[in-house]
Protein backbone atom coordinates (compact mmCIF):
# COMPACT_ATOMS: atom_id res chain seq x y z
CA UNK A 1 0.00 0.00 0.00
CA UNK A 2 3.01 2.13 0.75
CA UNK A 3 4.53 1.36 -3.05
CA UNK A 4 2.67 4.07 -5.20
CA UNK A 5 3.69 6.85 -2.93
CA UNK A 6 6.82 5.73 -3.01
CA UNK A 7 7.27 5.61 -6.80
CA UNK A 8 5.47 8.65 -7.01
CA UNK A 9 7.91 9.66 -5.09
CA UNK A 10 11.08 8.37 -6.14
CA UNK A 11 9.88 8.59 -10.44
CA UNK A 12 8.99 12.58 -9.84
CA UNK A 13 11.13 13.61 -6.74
CA UNK A 14 14.36 11.61 -6.15
CA UNK A 15 14.68 10.97 -10.22
CA UNK A 16 14.67 15.03 -11.06
CA UNK A 17 16.78 16.39 -8.29
CA UNK A 18 19.04 13.63 -9.20
CA UNK A 19 18.89 14.76 -12.81
CA UNK A 20 19.76 17.95 -11.57
CA UNK A 21 22.74 16.90 -9.49
CA UNK A 22 23.70 15.48 -12.80
CA UNK A 23 22.92 18.69 -14.87
CA UNK A 24 24.99 21.14 -12.67
CA UNK A 25 28.12 19.24 -13.44
CA UNK A 26 27.34 19.92 -17.69
CA UNK A 27 28.42 23.41 -18.74
CA UNK A 28 27.27 25.59 -22.01
CA UNK A 29 29.29 25.32 -25.04
CA UNK A 30 27.14 28.16 -27.25
CA UNK A 31 23.58 27.41 -26.63
CA UNK A 32 24.40 23.38 -25.98
CA UNK A 33 24.40 21.83 -23.03
CA UNK A 34 27.59 19.69 -22.61
CA UNK A 35 27.19 17.00 -20.25
CA UNK A 36 30.74 17.00 -17.69
CA UNK A 37 31.85 16.05 -14.47
CA UNK A 38 33.70 19.02 -13.23
CA UNK A 39 32.80 21.63 -10.54
CA UNK A 40 33.01 24.33 -13.01
CA UNK A 41 29.71 25.58 -12.15
CA UNK A 42 30.48 25.50 -8.42
CA UNK A 43 33.72 27.62 -8.92
CA UNK A 44 31.61 30.48 -11.34
CA UNK A 45 29.02 30.84 -8.18
CA UNK A 46 31.85 31.18 -5.75
CA UNK A 47 34.23 33.79 -8.34
CA UNK A 48 31.67 35.66 -10.16
CA UNK A 49 31.39 38.60 -8.10
CA UNK A 50 27.43 39.10 -9.54
CA UNK A 51 26.57 35.65 -8.43
CA UNK A 52 28.11 35.57 -5.01
CA UNK A 53 26.76 38.51 -4.40
CA UNK A 54 22.93 36.75 -5.09
CA UNK A 55 24.17 34.18 -2.56
CA UNK A 56 24.74 37.02 0.24
CA UNK A 57 21.89 38.82 -0.90
CA UNK A 58 19.47 36.12 -0.10
CA UNK A 59 21.19 35.14 3.38
CA UNK A 60 21.28 38.78 4.57
CA UNK A 61 17.58 39.70 3.55
CA UNK A 62 16.22 35.86 5.27
CA UNK A 63 17.89 36.84 8.23
CA UNK A 64 17.22 39.74 8.99
CA UNK A 65 13.28 39.11 7.86
CA UNK A 66 13.58 35.88 10.26
CA UNK A 67 14.85 38.15 13.00
CA UNK A 68 12.12 41.14 12.44
CA UNK A 69 9.53 38.53 12.06
CA UNK A 70 10.09 36.90 15.28
CA UNK A 71 10.74 39.76 17.27
CA UNK A 72 7.17 41.26 15.83
CA UNK A 73 4.96 37.86 16.30
CA UNK A 74 5.99 36.48 19.64
CA UNK A 75 4.18 39.56 21.16
CA UNK A 76 1.48 39.41 19.10
CA UNK A 77 0.90 35.76 19.79
CA UNK A 78 1.17 36.16 23.67
CA UNK A 79 -1.03 39.24 23.79
CA UNK A 80 -4.07 37.22 22.01
CA UNK A 81 -2.90 33.78 24.00
CA UNK A 82 -3.20 35.76 26.91
CA UNK A 83 -4.98 39.82 26.64
CA UNK A 84 -7.31 38.79 24.74
CA UNK A 85 -10.39 37.73 26.43
CA UNK A 86 -11.10 33.71 25.75
CA UNK A 87 -14.36 34.18 23.98
CA UNK A 88 -12.50 36.56 21.38
CA UNK A 89 -9.52 34.90 20.78
CA UNK A 90 -10.23 32.41 18.00
CA UNK A 91 -11.53 35.69 16.25
CA UNK A 92 -8.73 37.65 17.09
CA UNK A 93 -6.35 34.80 15.73
CA UNK A 94 -8.12 34.47 12.53
CA UNK A 95 -7.98 38.29 11.64
CA UNK A 96 -4.28 38.56 12.66
CA UNK A 97 -3.59 35.75 9.82
CA UNK A 98 -6.36 36.53 7.75
CA UNK A 99 -4.29 37.43 4.70
CA UNK A 100 -2.28 34.96 5.28
CA UNK A 101 -4.94 32.52 3.45
CA UNK A 102 -4.70 34.60 -0.10
CA UNK A 103 -3.14 34.47 -2.85
CA UNK A 104 1.07 34.96 -2.68
CA UNK A 105 1.54 36.81 -5.64
CA UNK A 106 -1.65 38.77 -4.62
CA UNK A 107 -0.29 39.70 -1.64
CA UNK A 108 2.89 40.82 -3.37
CA UNK A 109 1.23 42.82 -5.75
CA UNK A 110 -0.79 44.95 -2.40
CA UNK A 111 2.00 45.81 -1.44
CA UNK A 112 3.46 47.13 -4.54
CA UNK A 113 0.20 48.88 -4.56
CA UNK A 114 0.54 50.31 -0.85
CA UNK A 115 4.21 50.68 -0.96
CA UNK A 116 4.44 52.41 -4.55
CA UNK A 117 5.71 56.34 -5.19
CA UNK A 118 1.85 57.32 -5.29
CA UNK A 119 0.88 54.58 -2.98
CA UNK A 120 -1.40 55.06 0.52
CA UNK A 121 1.99 55.38 3.07
CA UNK A 122 3.69 57.29 1.08
CA UNK A 123 0.34 59.98 0.49
CA UNK A 124 -0.37 59.34 4.74
CA UNK A 125 3.12 60.82 5.35
CA UNK A 126 3.30 63.73 2.82
CA UNK A 127 -0.12 64.55 4.07
CA UNK A 128 0.84 64.59 7.74
CA UNK A 129 3.92 66.72 7.09
CA UNK A 130 6.02 64.11 8.03
CA UNK A 131 7.56 63.98 4.31
CA UNK A 132 8.68 66.76 2.26
CA UNK A 133 8.20 64.58 -0.66
CA UNK A 134 7.85 60.74 -1.52
CA UNK A 135 11.00 58.79 -1.06
CA UNK A 136 11.30 55.92 -2.99
CA UNK A 137 10.56 51.97 -1.33
CA UNK A 138 9.71 50.21 -4.29
CA UNK A 139 12.28 48.23 -5.90
CA UNK A 140 14.43 48.42 -3.27
CA UNK A 141 15.56 45.74 -0.55
CA UNK A 142 13.25 47.06 1.85
CA UNK A 143 10.15 46.54 0.14
CA UNK A 144 10.55 43.32 -0.23
CA UNK A 145 11.58 43.06 3.28
CA UNK A 146 8.88 44.60 4.56
CA UNK A 147 6.17 42.36 1.85
CA UNK A 148 8.04 39.12 3.45
CA UNK A 149 7.48 40.25 7.40
CA UNK A 150 4.08 40.65 6.40
CA UNK A 151 3.86 37.21 5.73
CA UNK A 152 5.82 35.96 8.15
CA UNK A 153 4.40 37.37 11.17
CA UNK A 154 1.11 35.64 10.57
CA UNK A 155 2.89 32.02 9.82
CA UNK A 156 5.02 33.07 13.50
CA UNK A 157 1.91 34.17 14.92
CA UNK A 158 0.51 30.61 14.22
CA UNK A 159 3.48 28.31 15.32
CA UNK A 160 4.05 30.51 18.37
CA UNK A 161 0.37 30.79 19.31
CA UNK A 162 -0.11 26.88 19.23
CA UNK A 163 2.81 26.40 21.13
CA UNK A 164 1.48 28.81 23.92
CA UNK A 165 -2.05 27.81 24.47
CA UNK A 166 -0.09 24.50 25.56
CA UNK A 167 1.62 25.71 28.35
CA UNK A 168 -0.16 25.27 31.70
CA UNK A 169 -1.16 28.68 33.34
CA UNK A 170 0.66 26.62 36.45
CA UNK A 171 3.77 27.62 35.16
CA UNK A 172 3.66 31.54 35.32
CA UNK A 173 1.60 31.05 38.51
CA UNK A 174 4.19 29.05 40.60
CA UNK A 175 7.01 31.80 39.12
CA UNK A 176 4.51 34.63 40.67
CA UNK A 177 4.40 32.58 43.68
CA UNK A 178 8.10 32.65 44.02
CA UNK A 179 8.00 35.97 43.43
CA UNK A 180 8.80 36.78 40.10
CA UNK A 181 7.83 40.19 38.28
CA UNK A 182 5.33 39.96 35.58
CA UNK A 183 8.40 40.52 33.08
CA UNK A 184 10.87 37.94 34.84
CA UNK A 185 7.86 35.25 34.41
CA UNK A 186 7.56 35.95 31.05
CA UNK A 187 12.04 36.33 29.99
CA UNK A 188 12.74 33.44 32.03
CA UNK A 189 9.71 31.08 32.35
CA UNK A 190 7.47 31.82 29.31
CA UNK A 191 10.06 32.62 26.59
CA UNK A 192 12.34 29.73 26.50
CA UNK A 193 9.09 27.15 26.93
CA UNK A 194 7.49 28.76 23.57
CA UNK A 195 11.52 27.74 21.73
CA UNK A 196 10.07 24.91 20.26
CA UNK A 197 6.85 27.33 18.56
CA UNK A 198 9.44 29.76 17.67
CA UNK A 199 12.32 27.28 16.21
CA UNK A 200 9.96 25.33 13.67
CA UNK A 201 8.17 28.91 12.82
CA UNK A 202 11.87 30.34 11.98
CA UNK A 203 13.12 27.36 10.12
CA UNK A 204 9.63 27.57 8.44
CA UNK A 205 10.60 31.26 7.62
CA UNK A 206 13.98 30.69 6.66
CA UNK A 207 12.99 27.92 4.00
CA UNK A 208 10.17 29.55 2.27
CA UNK A 209 12.23 32.88 2.21
CA UNK A 210 15.22 31.95 0.62
CA UNK A 211 13.57 29.77 -1.86
CA UNK A 212 10.73 32.58 -2.61
CA UNK A 213 10.87 33.85 -6.19
CA UNK A 214 8.20 36.15 -5.95
CA UNK A 215 8.42 38.55 -3.29
CA UNK A 216 11.80 40.14 -4.46
CA UNK A 217 11.11 40.41 -7.88
CA UNK A 218 7.45 42.26 -7.83
CA UNK A 219 8.62 44.21 -4.56
CA UNK A 220 12.71 44.18 -5.20
CA UNK A 221 13.01 44.70 -8.74
CA UNK A 222 16.21 44.12 -10.76
CA UNK A 223 18.36 46.15 -8.91
CA UNK A 224 19.80 43.71 -6.38
CA UNK A 225 19.20 39.94 -7.39
CA UNK A 226 18.31 37.15 -4.88
CA UNK A 227 19.65 33.65 -5.11
CA UNK A 228 16.10 32.95 -6.70
CA UNK A 229 16.13 35.55 -9.10
CA UNK A 230 19.23 34.64 -10.77
CA UNK A 231 18.05 30.97 -10.84
CA UNK A 232 15.51 32.09 -12.97
CA UNK A 233 17.69 34.69 -15.07
CA UNK A 234 20.10 31.57 -15.64
CA UNK A 235 16.58 29.80 -17.07
CA UNK A 236 15.12 32.76 -18.83
CA UNK A 237 17.68 34.49 -20.98
CA UNK A 238 19.95 31.83 -21.97
CA UNK A 239 18.71 28.73 -20.99
CA UNK A 240 21.54 27.97 -18.83
CA UNK A 241 20.47 24.85 -17.04
CA UNK A 242 23.50 24.10 -15.57
CA UNK A 243 24.33 27.19 -14.11
CA UNK A 244 20.66 27.34 -12.81
CA UNK A 245 21.11 23.39 -11.31
CA UNK A 246 24.33 24.37 -9.63
CA UNK A 247 22.97 27.03 -8.04
CA UNK A 248 19.88 25.39 -6.73
CA UNK A 249 21.99 22.63 -5.74
CA UNK A 250 23.61 25.65 -3.32
CA UNK A 251 20.06 26.82 -2.15
CA UNK A 252 19.46 23.36 -1.37
CA UNK A 253 22.98 22.93 0.88
CA UNK A 254 21.70 26.33 2.48
CA UNK A 255 18.65 25.04 3.75
CA UNK A 256 19.96 21.58 4.92
CA UNK A 257 22.64 23.67 7.28
CA UNK A 258 19.69 25.75 8.55
CA UNK A 259 17.80 22.69 9.49
CA UNK A 260 21.08 20.95 10.68
CA UNK A 261 21.75 24.05 12.83
CA UNK A 262 17.85 23.99 14.08
CA UNK A 263 17.29 20.14 14.39
CA UNK A 264 17.21 19.78 17.90
CA UNK A 265 14.16 22.28 18.85
CA UNK A 266 12.32 21.04 15.69
CA UNK A 267 9.13 19.45 17.04
CA UNK A 268 6.84 19.93 13.76
CA UNK A 269 4.50 16.97 15.25
CA UNK A 270 3.75 18.93 18.17
CA UNK A 271 2.59 21.55 16.45
CA UNK B 1 0.99 46.94 30.55
CA UNK B 2 -2.72 46.80 28.89
CA UNK B 3 -2.47 49.33 27.02
CA UNK B 4 0.45 49.01 25.77
CA UNK B 5 -1.05 45.06 24.81
CA UNK B 6 -3.76 46.87 23.06
CA UNK B 7 -1.61 49.69 21.18
CA UNK B 8 0.46 46.49 20.16
CA UNK B 9 -2.67 44.60 18.59
CA UNK B 10 -3.89 47.63 16.90
CA UNK B 11 -0.74 48.63 15.45
CA UNK B 12 -0.10 44.83 14.10
CA UNK B 13 -3.41 44.25 12.62
CA UNK B 14 -3.17 47.76 10.75
CA UNK B 15 0.12 46.01 9.40
CA UNK B 16 -1.49 42.73 8.72
CA UNK B 17 -4.81 44.38 7.12
CA UNK B 18 -3.02 47.21 5.32
CA UNK B 19 -2.48 45.65 2.22
CA UNK B 20 -5.44 43.78 1.64
CA UNK B 21 -8.06 46.31 2.96
CA UNK B 22 -6.04 49.01 0.35
CA UNK B 23 -6.31 45.76 -2.49
CA UNK B 24 -10.14 45.83 -1.99
CA UNK B 25 -10.76 49.32 -1.72
CA UNK B 26 -9.00 50.40 -5.10
CA UNK B 27 -10.66 47.39 -6.73
CA UNK B 28 -13.73 49.55 -6.71
CA UNK B 29 -11.39 52.66 -8.11
CA UNK B 30 -13.22 54.84 -10.79
CA UNK B 31 -10.06 55.63 -12.80
CA UNK B 32 -7.37 53.37 -14.54
CA UNK B 33 -4.98 53.45 -11.38
CA UNK B 34 -5.83 51.84 -8.21
CA UNK B 35 -3.81 54.41 -5.79
CA UNK B 36 -4.85 57.46 -4.26
CA UNK B 37 -7.54 59.58 -4.46
CA UNK B 38 -10.23 57.47 -4.15
CA UNK B 39 -12.52 59.26 -6.91
CA UNK B 40 -15.30 56.80 -6.70
CA UNK B 41 -16.59 53.59 -6.47
CA UNK B 42 -17.45 51.69 -9.82
CA UNK B 43 -18.31 47.84 -10.28
CA UNK B 44 -16.96 48.04 -13.96
CA UNK B 45 -13.56 46.52 -13.24
CA UNK B 46 -15.24 43.44 -11.68
CA UNK B 47 -17.25 43.41 -14.95
CA UNK B 48 -13.99 43.31 -17.15
CA UNK B 49 -12.45 40.64 -15.02
CA UNK B 50 -15.55 38.38 -15.40
CA UNK B 51 -15.91 38.58 -19.50
CA UNK B 52 -12.25 38.28 -19.64
CA UNK B 53 -12.07 34.81 -21.32
CA UNK B 54 -8.37 34.25 -20.70
CA UNK B 55 -8.90 34.86 -17.11
CA UNK B 56 -11.83 32.52 -16.55
CA UNK B 57 -10.27 29.61 -18.52
CA UNK B 58 -7.34 30.26 -16.41
CA UNK B 59 -9.52 30.09 -13.42
CA UNK B 60 -10.96 27.20 -14.72
CA UNK B 61 -7.74 25.47 -15.11
CA UNK B 62 -6.77 26.13 -11.48
CA UNK B 63 -9.73 24.32 -10.09
CA UNK B 64 -9.50 20.87 -11.80
CA UNK B 65 -5.96 21.04 -11.21
CA UNK B 66 -6.35 21.60 -7.27
CA UNK B 67 -9.42 19.72 -6.76
CA UNK B 68 -7.44 16.47 -8.96
CA UNK B 69 -3.91 17.03 -7.69
CA UNK B 70 -5.18 17.34 -3.96
CA UNK B 71 -7.26 14.12 -4.51
CA UNK B 72 -4.38 11.91 -5.94
CA UNK B 73 -1.64 13.27 -2.93
CA UNK B 74 -4.62 12.53 -0.52
CA UNK B 75 -5.17 8.89 -1.82
CA UNK B 76 -1.68 8.09 -2.19
CA UNK B 77 -0.86 9.98 1.29
CA UNK B 78 -3.97 8.02 2.64
CA UNK B 79 -2.76 4.51 1.31
CA UNK B 80 0.43 5.16 2.83
CA UNK B 81 -0.05 5.86 6.10
CA UNK B 82 -2.20 2.86 6.33
CA UNK B 83 0.15 1.24 5.32
CA UNK B 84 3.10 2.24 7.61
CA UNK B 85 0.39 2.14 10.30
CA UNK B 86 -0.04 -1.35 10.09
CA UNK B 87 3.12 -3.18 10.85
CA UNK B 88 6.61 -1.84 11.97
CA UNK B 89 8.85 -3.30 9.02
CA UNK B 90 12.76 -2.10 9.33
CA UNK B 91 12.30 0.08 6.35
CA UNK B 92 9.19 1.84 7.67
CA UNK B 93 11.85 4.99 9.12
CA UNK B 94 13.65 5.13 6.01
CA UNK B 95 10.64 5.11 3.77
CA UNK B 96 8.77 8.27 6.27
CA UNK B 97 11.95 9.82 5.51
CA UNK B 98 11.47 9.50 1.97
CA UNK B 99 7.83 10.64 1.78
CA UNK B 100 8.48 13.66 3.99
CA UNK B 101 11.82 14.63 2.01
CA UNK B 102 10.08 17.27 -0.70
CA UNK B 103 8.40 19.44 2.13
CA UNK B 104 12.07 20.46 2.83
CA UNK B 105 12.88 21.52 -0.44
CA UNK B 106 11.97 25.05 -2.34
CA UNK B 107 9.04 24.70 -4.51
CA UNK B 108 11.37 26.50 -7.37
CA UNK B 109 13.94 23.24 -6.79
CA UNK B 110 10.91 20.71 -7.47
CA UNK B 111 10.17 22.72 -10.23
CA UNK B 112 13.40 22.82 -12.24
CA UNK B 113 14.36 19.15 -11.28
CA UNK B 114 10.62 18.20 -12.74
CA UNK B 115 11.07 20.81 -16.30
CA UNK B 116 14.13 19.29 -16.77
CA UNK B 117 13.05 15.45 -16.44
CA UNK B 118 10.23 16.30 -18.60
CA UNK B 119 12.40 18.10 -21.16
CA UNK B 120 14.24 14.90 -21.45
CA UNK B 121 11.47 12.38 -21.71
CA UNK B 122 9.37 14.81 -23.90
CA UNK B 123 6.34 15.40 -21.65
CA UNK B 124 5.51 18.88 -22.94
CA UNK B 125 4.60 21.75 -20.71
CA UNK B 126 1.21 21.56 -19.71
CA UNK B 127 -1.35 21.49 -16.53
CA UNK B 128 -0.56 17.62 -16.69
CA UNK B 129 2.97 18.23 -15.92
CA UNK B 130 2.09 21.21 -13.26
CA UNK B 131 -0.49 18.76 -11.58
CA UNK B 132 2.55 16.23 -11.39
CA UNK B 133 4.23 18.74 -9.74
CA UNK B 134 1.58 19.51 -7.31
CA UNK B 135 1.15 16.43 -5.99
CA UNK B 136 4.76 15.87 -5.54
CA UNK B 137 4.10 19.50 -2.79
CA UNK B 138 1.03 17.88 -1.40
CA UNK B 139 1.75 14.09 -1.12
CA UNK B 140 4.03 14.94 2.30
CA UNK B 141 1.56 17.09 3.88
CA UNK B 142 -1.25 14.62 3.69
CA UNK B 143 1.16 11.76 4.50
CA UNK B 144 2.48 13.37 7.58
CA UNK B 145 -1.80 14.87 8.82
CA UNK B 146 -3.28 11.36 7.94
CA UNK B 147 0.02 9.09 9.40
CA UNK B 148 -0.51 11.62 12.74
CA UNK B 149 -4.07 10.87 12.88
CA UNK B 150 -3.67 7.39 12.97
CA UNK B 151 -3.14 6.83 16.62
CA UNK B 152 -2.93 3.59 18.89
CA UNK B 153 -6.89 3.50 19.06
CA UNK B 154 -7.53 3.62 15.26
CA UNK B 155 -4.62 0.52 14.86
CA UNK B 156 -6.40 -1.79 17.06
CA UNK B 157 -9.56 -0.95 15.25
CA UNK B 158 -7.61 -1.77 12.12
CA UNK B 159 -6.36 -4.94 13.18
CA UNK B 160 -9.66 -5.90 14.63
CA UNK B 161 -11.08 -5.54 11.38
CA UNK B 162 -8.47 -7.95 9.86
CA UNK B 163 -8.95 -10.53 11.95
CA UNK B 164 -12.69 -10.27 12.02
CA UNK B 165 -11.93 -11.25 7.86
CA UNK B 166 -11.96 -7.97 6.32
CA UNK B 167 -10.33 -7.56 2.83
CA UNK B 168 -7.83 -5.07 3.02
CA UNK B 169 -9.67 -2.41 0.57
CA UNK B 170 -12.96 -2.82 2.95
CA UNK B 171 -10.31 -2.15 5.75
CA UNK B 172 -9.53 1.29 4.22
CA UNK B 173 -13.30 2.07 3.13
CA UNK B 174 -15.27 0.98 5.54
CA UNK B 175 -13.17 1.62 8.43
CA UNK B 176 -9.94 3.63 8.26
CA UNK B 177 -11.68 6.08 6.08
CA UNK B 178 -15.00 6.97 8.48
CA UNK B 179 -12.39 7.04 11.69
CA UNK B 180 -9.86 10.02 9.69
CA UNK B 181 -12.88 11.96 7.96
CA UNK B 182 -11.77 14.61 10.01
CA UNK B 183 -7.72 14.38 9.36
CA UNK B 184 -8.86 13.58 5.35
CA UNK B 185 -10.84 16.58 5.22
CA UNK B 186 -7.92 19.03 6.58
CA UNK B 187 -5.63 17.81 4.45
CA UNK B 188 -7.54 17.85 1.66
CA UNK B 189 -8.24 21.44 2.58
CA UNK B 190 -4.45 22.31 2.50
CA UNK B 191 -3.57 20.39 -0.47
CA UNK B 192 -6.19 22.36 -3.01
CA UNK B 193 -5.61 25.81 -1.27
CA UNK B 194 -1.45 24.78 -1.58
CA UNK B 195 -2.34 23.71 -5.31
CA UNK B 196 -5.02 26.42 -5.97
CA UNK B 197 -2.20 29.28 -4.63
CA UNK B 198 1.23 27.45 -5.98
CA UNK B 199 3.01 29.96 -8.82
CA UNK B 200 6.39 28.77 -9.58
CA UNK B 201 5.58 25.12 -10.40
CA UNK B 202 3.23 26.12 -12.55
CA UNK B 203 4.83 29.13 -13.84
CA UNK B 204 7.74 26.56 -15.20
CA UNK B 205 5.26 24.12 -15.99
CA UNK B 206 2.81 25.49 -18.35
CA UNK B 207 2.92 26.98 -21.59
CA UNK B 208 -0.71 27.77 -23.37
CA UNK B 209 -3.35 26.84 -20.96
CA UNK B 210 -2.25 28.83 -17.29
CA UNK B 211 -3.10 28.66 -13.96
CA UNK B 212 -4.75 31.72 -12.15
CA UNK B 213 -1.55 32.36 -10.44
CA UNK B 214 0.40 32.31 -13.28
CA UNK B 215 -2.47 34.28 -15.47
CA UNK B 216 -2.31 37.37 -12.39
CA UNK B 217 1.54 37.62 -12.96
CA UNK B 218 1.24 38.11 -16.81
CA UNK B 219 -1.18 40.71 -15.85
CA UNK B 220 1.06 42.34 -13.37
CA UNK B 221 3.68 42.89 -16.30
CA UNK B 222 1.21 45.68 -17.02
CA UNK B 223 1.64 47.85 -13.55
CA UNK B 224 -0.63 48.67 -11.67
CA UNK B 225 -4.32 48.01 -12.79
CA UNK B 226 -7.56 47.99 -10.77
CA UNK B 227 -8.81 44.97 -12.24
CA UNK B 228 -5.79 43.16 -10.86
CA UNK B 229 -7.29 44.43 -7.46
CA UNK B 230 -10.71 43.17 -8.70
CA UNK B 231 -9.15 39.81 -9.34
CA UNK B 232 -7.39 39.94 -6.02
CA UNK B 233 -10.16 41.01 -4.24
CA UNK B 234 -12.44 37.73 -5.30
CA UNK B 235 -9.78 35.63 -4.71
CA UNK B 236 -8.92 36.85 -1.47
CA UNK B 237 -13.06 36.56 -1.09
CA UNK B 238 -13.46 32.99 -1.84
CA UNK B 239 -10.77 32.22 0.56
CA UNK B 240 -12.15 33.72 3.23
CA UNK B 241 -15.72 32.24 2.78
CA UNK B 242 -13.55 29.33 2.67
CA UNK B 243 -11.32 29.26 5.65
CA UNK B 244 -14.27 30.80 7.99
CA UNK B 245 -16.64 28.24 6.82
CA UNK B 246 -14.34 25.74 8.12
CA UNK B 247 -13.32 27.68 10.93
CA UNK B 248 -16.97 27.20 12.02
CA UNK B 249 -17.61 23.47 11.27
CA UNK B 250 -14.03 21.72 11.05
CA UNK B 251 -12.37 23.34 13.12
CA UNK B 252 -14.47 24.13 15.79
CA UNK B 253 -14.92 21.08 17.64
CA UNK B 254 -11.18 20.31 17.82
CA UNK B 255 -10.19 23.90 19.28
CA UNK B 256 -9.59 24.81 21.99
Amino acid sequence: MVAPALLWTLAFFVVPFAAMVMMSLAHMEGRDIVQGHDLGNYLKIFTDPSLRRGIFVSLEITVVVTLISVLLAWPLAWIIATRVPPRWRRMALLLAVLPFWTSYVVRSYSWALVLGERGVVMNALVGLGLLAEPVQIMATRAATVIGFVHFFVMLLTLTIYSNLIQLSPNYARAAEDLGASRWQVIRLVILPLTLPGVMTGAFLTFVLCIGDYITPQILGGNNELSLPQLIMLQLGRRGDFPMASALSVVLMVIVTLAYAGCARWLKMERL
Amino acid sequence: MRYLSWAYLLALFAFILLPVVTLVIFSFQDGRLPVPPFKGATLDWYREILTDRALMEALANSLIVALLSALVALTLGFLAASGLARVALPGSVVMRGLLIAPMTVSYLIIALGLLQMFNKVGIRPSLLATGIGHVVINLPLCFAILYAAIGEHQKSALKAARDLGAKEWQVLWFVAAPMLTPALAAAFFLAFTFSWDEFIIAFLLTRFDVTLPVEIWSMLRSGLSPATNAVGSLVFLVSVIVVVALELTLFRKGSK
